[in-house]
């Protein structure tokens, strides 16, 4: 902790409020179904990475910003995004030794859990929504997870945050 | 690499992982609860919207940029063309309100006969949509206004066409409102030619409304203009909604399989009017049918 905190913070907090955007940016109809879930993907990245500072805290924090932005159910996306971190922190030993395909393998069940939290909480809620709103975001998030994990990787190495 | 210093060590150093988790899904529970019970969270939930106002702004920023830089770089030729087709328009329009303005008239003298009471005038607000996506779960659209402006939960929402959905979320900056092609919207409306009331639900398609409620033997056909019909309280009476796409009666089945498609076209829209001042009819016919 001998090097400006807040400078190593910066780009975890900056990555987060760039996965805001990509979560609000409008897309075309025909691929908006496959919007991937941007700030669980990095949810996941940084609980793995840096399990110690951005945990359960960090995603229910996230969580409960977007749930105010959507207009979705306050504490839905905060429960899932708390969950996804929590799985993620407890097999984070293991991911972090995994090759790039073994890990993005790995990526797809924790998208899928985040997924069905958020199907159940809109059942008990009595949200009705297509299922594709659902299974979309995991397929293209799994699809799209090397690309950011490279991407990632290169700018923490850069910066050394933390 | 600080984090990753001594982790092979002792792998389950995280303290208390668990009983954070425990406590932070305890308090998410809490808040769905009071948040789909009542609107008790209302003004957290605004507050925290406001965070992500600017987020919304630099979102929006190069739509709005690139519409701008299309609207000032349009041809000479193509401008005129545009004013001359507004001039027609304009003239087309002032003709028909004319006759209007007579009818109107006509209306309030009728209806002081029959000692009904006088439809209040509705005022107007243009709001303008943001490029920006919100509920991923439902058809909604973020509009660039806020209580700030008066704008409250439940206000309708048109555009010249047509209706095309309320405020679901007034925010302080900008709100979300609901479209009316949203399977979880309904709407009460009548046929425009012989008052026959019924009810427009979303289909989850943006060019689809539904109309389940249609007894077989009911006087609607293809074409039929459907209007709000100003029960519930939300849509103020009179506006259209949607035209009657498609009847098929079945013979065995007590309701027949109505489609209409919406007035509004729901997928293009950039602007809307939010409407003020709702002329209620009567207070009983709100609680029956309000959700």
């Amino acid at each position: 902790m001998s090097r400006d905190s807040a400078s190593r913070r910066m780009p975890v907090i900056l990555s987060f409020i760039f996965g805001m955007m990509l979560t609000i940016m409008p897309l075309p109809d025909a691929v908006a179904a496959f919007r991937p879930d941007w700030l669980a993907m990095l949810v996941i990245f940084w609980a793995m990475q840096l399990p110690r500072t951005w945990s359960v805290g960090t995603a229910w924090i996230v969580g409960i910003v977007l749930d105010a932005s959507q207009g979705t159910l306050l504490g839905q996306h905060a429960l899932a995004l708390c969950c996804v971190a929590f799985i993620t922190v407890r097999f984070h030993l293991l991911m972090r030794v995994f090759p790039v395909p073994q890990l993005t393998a790995s990526v797809l069940p924790i998208l899928a859990v985040y997924q069905f939290l958020l199907f159940w909480i809109n059942g008990v809620a009595g949200v009705d929504a297509p299922s594709i709103a659902y299974w979309g975001p995991v397929i293209s998030g799994t699809l799209l997870w090397p690309v950011m994990m490279i991407f990632l990787s290169g700018l923490r190495y850069r910066t050394r945050s933390g | 690499m600080v984090a990753s210093r001594g982790s092979s060590s002792n792998p389950g150093r995280i303290p208390a992982l668990g009983l954070r988790v425990l406590v932070l899904i305890f308090i998410s529970i809490m808040l769905m609860y009071f948040d789909n019970r009542d609107n008790h969270l209302d003004t957290v939930r605004t507050s925290i919207g406001v965070a992500v106002y600017p987020l919304r702004v630099i979102v929006d920023a190069p739509v709005r940029f690139w519409n701008w830089l299309d609207d000032s770089t349009a041809s000479r030729n193509a401008m005129e063309l545009e004013l001359a087709r507004l001039k027609a328009e304009r003239l087309l329009t002032n003709a028909r309100l004319q006759k209007f303005i007579s009818l109107e008239a006509e209306n309030v003298r009728l209806r002081a006969l029959l000692d009904a009471r006088a439809q209040v005038r509705d005022r107007a607000r243009v709001a303008e949509i943001m490029s920006v996506d919100a509920n991923p779960f439902s058809h909604s659209l973020v509009i660039n206004v806020g209580t700030q402006d008066g704008v409250f939960d439940g206000q309708a929402l048109i555009d010249a066409e047509g209706v095309v959905g309320q405020v679901i979320e007034a925010g302080l900056l900008t709100s979300q409102a609901m479209l009316i092609s949203d399977t979880e919207h309904a709407l009460p409306v009548e046929v425009n030619r012989n008052g026959l009331r019924t009810i427009v639900v979303g289909t989850g398609k943006i060019d689809e409304l539904g109309l389940p409620f249609v007894v077989n033997n009911a006087d609607i056909r293809v074409g039929d203009l459907l209007v709000t019909s100003g029960l519930g309280g939300a849509f103020p009476a009179g506006y259209p909604v949607a035209i009657v796409a498609s009847v098929t009666r079945i013979p065995q089945e007590p309701y027949a399989d109505v489609t209409a498609t919406p007035a509004a076209s729901l997928g293009q829209v950039r602007e809307v009017m939010l409407i003020f001042s709702v002329s209620v009819q009567k207070p009983e016919a709100i609680t029956d049918e309000q959700r």
